[in-house]
Parts: C-alpha cells; structure tokens; sequence
C-alpha cells in the first residue's frame, strides 16, 4: 500500500460515492449466491438474523473506508477476513470465492465513467488498481490460512479425543518404570537385542 | 405458471357462473344445486379430514417447549409457553389460535449506530393475518342475517360496530375493505418475497384469488351494483329451510358471488385451507410439557429386541473382575 | 472445497448467478464436505438394519434394493399411521415463510433447500403424489411429484443437513416442527440401508458395549480414574467413586464423551468433585455406561433398544433414582420419549435430594433429574461451598442447547448455577438465546470432520452471536450443557471466534468448589494455572 497523495482526487470521489460503490460492489457478491438467497442477505439487515448477509456487507464497507484512508495492512486483513473466512467455506471455487475483490475495479470504473473529469480519473487509475492488486494477494493468504485451518480443525478434533488417552499411556509408563534405573533397561534392552 | 394457473382457473369459474345464469338459465343449478352439494362436501370432507388425522394416535409427548419448565418451587415456570396442566394448554392454544402466538414471535433485532441493539419485529405477516382472518369471520357473522328470521339482535349490534365510520349509504362496513386489503397483502407478499415466492405452489395462489373474487363481488353487489336483497333473502331463506326457490330479478353478479362461496366450500377439505383444524390437533402446541410427571401411553408400543446385562457380562466379564467391577456370576 | 476449475476468461465475468428455476426442477448437487460417510456393514449387521450395502453418495448409482420405491412408500404410509404429527404436518403448511429464515444451515447455506418449508416440502410433494386425491390428479401443480431416485437422493442430502433443533417449529403459526419431518424422512431412509458411519458406529458400539465410544467396562472405570488423579493433584483430595454397585441411592447416567475427550473429561471431573464432596451414595454403571442415544437419530424403534438399559441397569442395581449429566439430545429422549418407551419405573422413588430433601415432583413419573436442577437446589439451600473467584479468568456466556431448550424447557436452572460458580456472566443477544437459541451446527451425528464445511456453516449463526459478546465484554467461554456442544462447537469457535473456549457447567462448578479439606487451589481443571497463582507450583 503506498502512499495516498497522488490518488487524492480520485479518493475524494470515492469518498463521495461511497455508499453507491458500496451497494454496487455489494450486489456483485450477492449475485454469487441463488438468487432468492441473494434477496434475503440483502433485506434482512439484521446481523443476527442474517449473519452471512450483514458480515459481508459490513466488512466491505469498511474496506472501502480503509483503501480511501491508507489503512495499514493489519486493519485490512482483519476487515478482509471477516469477508473471506465466510466465503471460504461456502460453495466456491477459490477464484470465486476471491473474485469480488477484482471485481471493485469494474465498479469503481463504472461509477467514473459519468463523471466530468473522467479523464483526469482515469490518469490515477493505475494507482488504484494496483492497490486493488494489494488486496487480491492478501485476499490468498487470507483463503489459504481459512482453508488450512478447517483441515485443522480435523486434526484438533481428532487430538482432543485422544490427547487424555497419549497422557494416560505416558503417566503409565512413567510410573512402570519410576524406580528401575534407566541404565538397567537400557542394558537389559541390549542383552535382549544381542539375543542374551 | 404457479401463479397464472389458478388466476385464470378463478376467472374461469366467474365466466361459468355468469354464462351458466344469464346464458343457459341455470338459476336452480348455480343457485340450489351447488351450494347444497358444496355445504355438504364442506361438511363431510372436514368431518372426514379429522377423523383421519384423529385415527393417526400422539405417541410421544412432544411439545415444544418456548419457556421455562415446571421445576423447583422458586423457580417461576412459563405456564403458558410450557405448559404443565390442561388449564394452561388451554390458554397456550387459546394464544396461538386467537392470537395467533407464534407468529407474534417473529422477532427481529436492528442495529442501530452500529452499537445499540434495537429489537423492532417483523410482525406485518402477523398483522395481515390478523386482519385477514377476523375480519372474514365479522363479514361471515354478518352472513347470518340472510339465514335467520328475524334478524339476531346481536348483527346489529355488530353492524353498528362495522360500520360506525357512517360512511356513504348504504353504510360501509369496514371489514370488507379490511377483508380484501388483508388478501391483497398476502397476495403480494408472496409475489414480492423472493423465499416466500420460491415456495409457494398454485395452491395457495388459488384460495387467495378465490377470496379476492368473493370480495370483490360482494363489495359491488353490496355498494355499486344493486342486487335485489330480498329476493336474495327469499332464495337463502329457501335454502336454509330446505324448501329451496328461485326468486325472479336476482342480478347475475349475485349467482357469481355464491358459485364462488360454493367453490371455496367444497375445496376446503381437500386443500391446505384445513390449517384450520389442524392447529386443535398440532402435537407440538396441544400437549403439556411435564412429561417427566406424567407417562404417556404409546397405543402402539411394542417390545423391542435389545442387549440385556446377562449378555454383557457374559461378554466382559474377565475384564470386568479384572478391574474389579462386582460381576453377577463368578 | 470444489476444485480449481475456472477458466481465467471466466473469471472476468462475474456472473455465477444461479438458473432462476423452480426448486422441483433443480436437481440435488450432493457436495463433497458436506455430507458423511455411509456406514459400514459391520455396524449395521450388529443391530439388524435392513438392506445393507455399498454405495457412496456421489455415485449415481446408489445400489438400491430392487424394491426401493415400494419400501419407502409404505414406510411412509406406516408413519402417517402412527404418528398424528407426521399426518397433521404433512397436511397443513400454509407456506407462509415465518420458518424461512430461522433455520442455521439456511442462515449459513443460503441454499433454499435449507429452509425448514422447503425441507418440508421435499417430502411432502411425494406425499402429495401418492397419498391424496389432488396431488394424485392435478400433479405438480398440486405440489406432487413422482418418487425417483433423484427425489430420493434430495431428501437424504437435506434430512442429514438438519439437526432436529426445532427453532422453526418455535415459529411456526401451526407448530409445524421440522425435526418430526426429518426424523420420519431419516426413517425412511435408513430401511434402504442409507446410514451415515457417524451415526451407525456409535449406535452398535452402544448397543454391544454399553457407550457411543466403544468403552470396554474396564477402560470406563481407568479412564474415571485417571480424571481421579488429576482431581488429587489439583485439589489434594481422592475421590472415591463406585462402579455397578448395587444397593447405591442413586444411579448415574452422563453422555460418554464427557469420558474421554476434552473438554468433555472436564465436566466429569466437576461431577466426581461435587458428588465427592456431598458424600452422594451413587454408583455409576458401565452397561448403562451412555445417556445419549444416536439411535434417535436412525428410528424409534433404535433409540428405544438404546435407552433400554438405563432403566434396566437401575433396577439391577436396586437404586432408588437416576440422575442424568449434562447433555443436550439425552435429555430430549428422557424427558419426552423414555418413560413411554421403556416405562412405568414403578420400580424406583420419586427423586429425592438426600442433602436439601427436596423432592423432585416434576419428575415423579420418570425418576430422573438432571444434575443441573439438582446443583441448582444444592447452591439455593446453601449446601455448597463456592469461590467464584476462581473463575476469574473466564468471562462467560451460555449456549442454550437445542434439546434442553425446546424439548425440555430448562432455562434458569443453568443461569442460576452459572451466576453462583461466576462473576462474569453475559448474555448472547434475546434471539438467539433460550427457545431462540442456534444450534451449534453438529448435533443428530452430523458431528464428523468430513463434513466440517456444512458444520462451519450451521454453526456462523451460533458463533457470530458469540462473537458479538466477545467483542463486547471480552467473553472468552461457552458454557453449555451438552456434549456434542463440548465435542463440536470447539471447532466452530476456533474458525469463526478464535480464543474462545468451550466448557461444561460443571467443569465451572468443579473450579468454583471448595472441598473439605483441600489443599490450596493453584490449578483449573484443566490443569492450568488459576489467576494471580501463575508459577506457584
């Protein structure tokens, strides 16, 4: 993310069209969904009632916040997050599941284009689109850290059954062998390995 | 087509009823033969619809529990969303079918300033139906008038309260437009609801259009087209007694308001318009939640192979004695 | 996860919209990691389920029996037969959509299918075709559709995407409840031999050896012990359980995984400390070694050859009542179908406390409680000794489970114990909480890792409530009083709410409880250092 000062004009629209970028950007990913879902993440606004619907449409919002104010890339992957940990266990592939984030170039593009100095815009496009870049490849991390940790989840489910029963097999071992001098199993080990 | 379907069947059946009438003349079909064969698939299909749900027993005692159970004195149960006497089953049904309880419940929450939690409800389905349903029940006791003689005093006690806005002449009855207003929310809320439309079949597109026609005819005849209301009283009258006729100058829309009263009769029993009885017999609202405190029979329970101790132990038993765990034989 | 398919032109496009279709006309997509594994002949064999086979549920051939269409349809007549519910149900949606958005995996999903009425539908169009007039003559614009395989594949994939968790039926105007549907729908689909290994393992591990888990009656009694050791270092004093002994007051039945996983073990270990330290003449059993019953989750008639025993075993044992441990679906079975199945208990008293005296009127026909009524009554009377400051260190909220919720209707027994063992108590937000509780997104054998993706999913609703209270207060754990929330929301939270943990309310009692003659307390139960006592050891 570098600096903001030489796409200052261009933020200043975003910052002006905010909420129609927002609501655009925010139908795109709704249009991933079946359709009468798609209705429903939007209606209901409730974050408890629709978790998917309002944790995405919220997490957008404030990423749009952050790429106009040069948030640092901890703030931008916690809003990010949110996003794709949601998608990343959805059914997507994981180009679909990042797709949106390439695809607020399209709508930011759409909403210059009527603009009257479109032109000048278009000069600070290539700034904007690299930061757009910035944030498909945290987008990777992102998806790739959600997709190891389901595979954890698996094993950790697997280890807390089972963690009791390793302590279990160690303190018997240990208590087996308290007293017996650990010299004298080795050399009894090799005694029996030397067929004595 | 789910929607267009039974459109055009309700358009059908007021274009049979006008043709039939003005056109073949069939006053005493569309006027005594149907409505009596309509009342009597009514009664009998409903009659028959419990029974069968009534045939099929409650085996287990599975109430839905929406509070607090009957526990340790000082603990104050929900008496009436958990349910521990017939008193208070009750009172829970009472709730549910009067009030319509759960759909009450239908809560949202809001957050409002991204800090404070604002619980607003979702309850215009609730207040449609509502609306919907007493109304229908104020305009059907208002029915009344054209089968008793002489009127009950207590219809005109209930016009005077229907129609106390004194509007226009004749006087305009609220529920009617409530009626009709109520069914067209209910119409579109299914047709603006993308879930609700996903789900929603021909059938029940088609009782909303049917009432829609019921109204709608029932307003004209009553304020814009005049009917005869007494040679209308004169042929009710006729069939309530049993002693059926056909009085003369009994306007067309009249036959079209009944034919389509009679479909919605004899439709009843064989459509999801039942939802009416099945509320009384829905185990999960009906029964009591104490089931600890008292057995339920199942009338069909049955042994049941099973896996007895003497079987077990003779499995594990070494291990058992080895672990020191009493054993029944040595 | 789907694979890598997208063609990099198509990924240009943003348009994945799916056919607008009508749910009749959109076939079943069985999904990887969203389903479990069939079950394995050998457990199936072991309680005599019918028409076992191979099949995998994304071939397109399933190996059904020859007869498959006449099993399932005169297994649904049987059951309109003997269950009014089903009947009723299957007759009288209005298709309102109250129910719509209430169900987790719907709130996660997003798939229509998911929606309670719609899950409903699914069998009831099939009903309609073959068991009334206007479904038999008017057809699909009836809402009747014919039986075919692929109809019959739909209704598997969706009835094991339900927990029976009954939050539609809450809100259903007719008390419609889906988990009626589903287990009627499970039914039928277990007479075609289409059981999940999930589901079948534990039910003949249960049906042979007493407990889910397969414990061997010594491994029960070693793996209580073990819990015994840990209670001596942490606390100084042994307890002194007994097992299968007859002539004990009280018989004590909890769900096996508080045996043997984490934090489940944690739980026991709160039990074995407050019963210890009441001087409870109680004894627990290694044949009747299982509250739960995964049976319910196959049929009716399993889940009654399952709970057989607990009533069995005490009268074995001559106790004079049963208490039960903390456990969601247990106590859906015991409250609502055990003393019909396996019933009258003649043989035994009224649950008294020997400590308070009072008597358990509200379960004078069962004679079973649940321990937490029982803690409840101990801490109201003043029996208990507690140190909520040792708990400390966990800000806490409570998960209702489904069962205990909405089959039961225990609500302020587990906030009053939770209050008296804790200083920092919070509440999730009023929907989602009590009869409006989320389900954790694993329960009725859906708690496999190879479906972790449809657990996720059910469990956002859940965890993004908790999320909320964690923001909020900084709560750090759940309590619950289930098992399969001990097993399985563990999970949920690590991916949706990371740092949350998941605790029994007794593994809270057994901190908060000071014992007789106790050495000072430097440990949780779970081993780990109590605040401000970091590096004492």
């Amino acid at each position: 993310m570098s600096s903001l000062q030489s796409i200052r004009s261009l933020n200043e629209l975003l910052l002006e069209k905010k909420q129609a970028i927002l609501e655009k950007w925010f139908d795109s990913v709704l249009e991933t969904y079946p359709h009468d879902s798609a209705k429903f993440l939007k209606r209901q606004k409730d974050q408890f009632a629709n978790p998917v619907g309002s944790t995405i449409y919220r997490g957008m919002g404030s990423l749009l916040d952050l790429i106009v104010n040069s948030a640092d890339a901890d703030n931008i992957t916690k809003s990010l997050d949110e996003i794709i940990r949601i998608r990343a266990i959805q059914d997507f592939t994981p180009s679909h599941a990042l797709a949106f984030v390439v695809d607020l170039k399209r709508v930011v593009r759409e909403e210059i284009k009527g603009e009257t100095c479109a032109s000048q815009l278009i000069d600070e496009l290539p700034e904007f689109d690299r930061r757009v870049d910035g944030l498909l490849l945290l987008s990777f991390d992102i998806y790739m850290k959600c997709r190891e940790k389901i595979y954890e989840l698996k094993a950790n489910e697997l280890r807390n059954m089972t963690s009791k029963l390793v302590e279990r097999a160690n303190r018997i071992f240990e208590a087996k062998y308290r007293n017996v001098d650990l010299e004298d199993i080795i050399s009894q080990g090799n005694k029996t390995e030397r067929g004595e | 087509m789910k929607i267009l379907f039974p459109f055009f069947a309700v358009i059908l059946l007021v274009l049979l009823a006008v043709v039939g009438v003005k056109g073949a003349n069939l006053h005493f079909l569309f006027g005594v033969v149907v409505p009596y064969a309509a009342v009597f698939t009514f009664i009998i299909g409903v009659i028959y619809r419990v029974l069968k749900w009534a045939k099929s027993p409650v085996p287990f005692s599975i109430a839905t529990t929406c509070g607090q159970q009957k526990t340790l004195p000082w603990i104050k149960q929900n008496k009436l969303e958990n349910p521990s006497s017939t008193l208070h089953v009750i009172g829970r049904m009472a709730l549910e079918v009067l009030l319509f309880r759960s759909l009450f419940r239908n809560i949202k929450g809001e957050l409002k300033d991204s800090s404070r939690l604002i619980y607003g409800s979702d309850k215009w389905l609730w207040l449609a139906g509502i609306a919907f349903h007493y109304s229908f029940l104020i305009v059907l006791l208002r029915h009344i008038r054209l089968f008793a003689e002489p009127t009950p005093s207590y219809l005109h006690l209930l016009e005077t309260f229907d129609g106390f806005l004194q509007i226009g002449a004749p006087r305009l009855f609220m529920t009617g437009v409530i009626l009709l207003a109520a069914v067209t929310f209910l119409f579109l809320r299914r047709l603006y609801i993308p879930q609700v439309r996903y789900i929603s079949l021909s059938a029940d597109y088609f009782p909303l259009f049917l009432i829609i026609g019921i109204a709608t005819t029932g307003i004209l005849m009553r304020y814009f087209l005049k009917t005869d209301i007494v040679g209308v009283k004169e042929l009710t009258m006729g069939l309530v007694s049993l002693s059926p006729v056909i009085p003369k100058g009994v306007g067309a829309i009249f036959y079209v308001h009944l034919f389509l009263v009679s479909i919605l009769f004899a439709y009843f029993p064989f459509s999801k318009l039942m939802h009416m009885g099945g509320v009384f017999l829905s185990p999960t609202r009906n029964l009591t939640g104490n089931s600890r405190e008292y057995r339920r029979i199942n009338p069909w329970n049955y042994p049941v192979k099973v896996h007895t101790y003497e079987e077990y132990e003779e499995e594990f038993r070494d291990k058992m004695k080895m672990a020191e765990i009493p054993v029944e034989k040595e | 996860m789907a694979k890598f398919t997208a063609k990099p032109a198509e990924l240009l496009k943003i348009d994945f919209k799916t056919p607008k279709t009508d749910w009749m006309d959109t076939p079943v997509n069985i999904r990887e990691h969203m389903y479990c594994h069939p079950a394995k002949a050998k457990d199936l064999e072991v309680v005599d389920f019918p028409n076992i086979h191979e099949w995998r549920p994304v071939d397109e051939n399933w190996n059904l029996p020859e007869n498959w269409k006449e099993i399932v349809l005169n297994g649904i007549k049987e059951r309109l037969q003997k269950y009014r519910s089903f009947h009723v149900f299957m007759d009288i949606c209005v298709r309102c959509g109250a129910c719509a958005d209430k169900c987790h995996f719907y709130l996660g999903t997003g798939d229509p299918k998911n929606m309670p009425v719609l899950r409903a539908e699914l069998l009831r169009s099939v009903y309609r075709k073959y068991f009334t007039t206007g479904g038999k003559i008017f057809g699909k614009t009836a809402g009747a559709r014919e039986l075919t395989e692929d109809v019959l594949k739909e209704l598997w994939y969706y009835f094991y995407q339900c927990t029976e968790c009954r939050r539609c039926s809450v809100f259903c105007p007719y008390g419609i409840d889906t988990a009626e549907i589903t287990m009627m729908g499970r039914e039928l689909t277990n007479l075609l031999g289409l059981q999940l290994g999930w589901i079948a393992g534990p039910v003949a591990n249960c049906y042979m050896k007493g407990n889910h888990l397969g414990l061997e009656p010594h491994t029960v009694k070693s793996n209580i012990e073990f819990m015994i050791d840990d209670i001596e270092t942490i606390t100084g004093i042994r307890v002194n359980p007994t097992f299968n002994r007859k002539g004990a007051e009280i018989l004590f039945v909890t769900p096996s995984g508080d045996l043997f996983g984490v934090p489940g073990v944690y739980t026991a270990m709160g039990y074995l400390m407050l019963f210890h330290e009441l001087g409870l003449d109680y004894t627990w059993s290694t044949y009747a070694s299982e509250g739960g019953n995964f049976g319910f989750f196959t049929s009716n008639e399993m889940a009654k050859r399952l709970n057989y025993k607990i009533y069995a075993e005490a009268k074995r044992l001559g106790v004079k009542w049963i208490l039960g441990g903390e456990c969601g679906h247990m106590w859906r079975v015991l409250h609502q179908y055990m003393d019909t199945w396996n019933g009258p208990a003649d043989f035994l008293e009224v649950p008294k406390s020997p400590i308070t005296g009072t008597v358990f009127e509200n379960a004078k026909s069962l004679k079973m409680i649940h321990v937490i009524e029982f803690a409840a009554d101990l801490i109201k009377h003043g029996k208990l000794k507690l140190d909520p400051s040792r708990n400390d260190h966990l800000k806490v909220t409570f998960h209702d489970s489904c069962n205990i919720a909405r089959g039961m209707g225990m609500f302020e027994e587990p906030r009053y114990v939770i209050k008296n063992v804790c200083n920092h108590f919070y509440e999730m937000p009023e929907n989602t909480i009590r009869e409006k509780t989320f389900c954790c997104g694993s329960g009725t054998g859906l708690n496999a890792s190879e479906n972790m993706e449809l657990r996720m999913r059910g469990g956002l609703p859940r965890a993004n409530a908790v999320k909320y209270v964690r923001d909020r207060y900084g709560v750090n754990t759940v309590a619950n009083i289930c098992a399969i929330d001990r097993a399985t929301l563990q999970a949920s939270m690590d991916y949706w709410v990371p740092g949350t943990a998941v605790a029994g309310i007794h593994e809270l009692i057994g901190n908060a409880l000071v014992m007789k003659g106790e050495k000072e307390r430097t440990q949780d139960l779970r081993l780990e250092p109590l605040p401000g006592k970091e590096g004492v050891e």
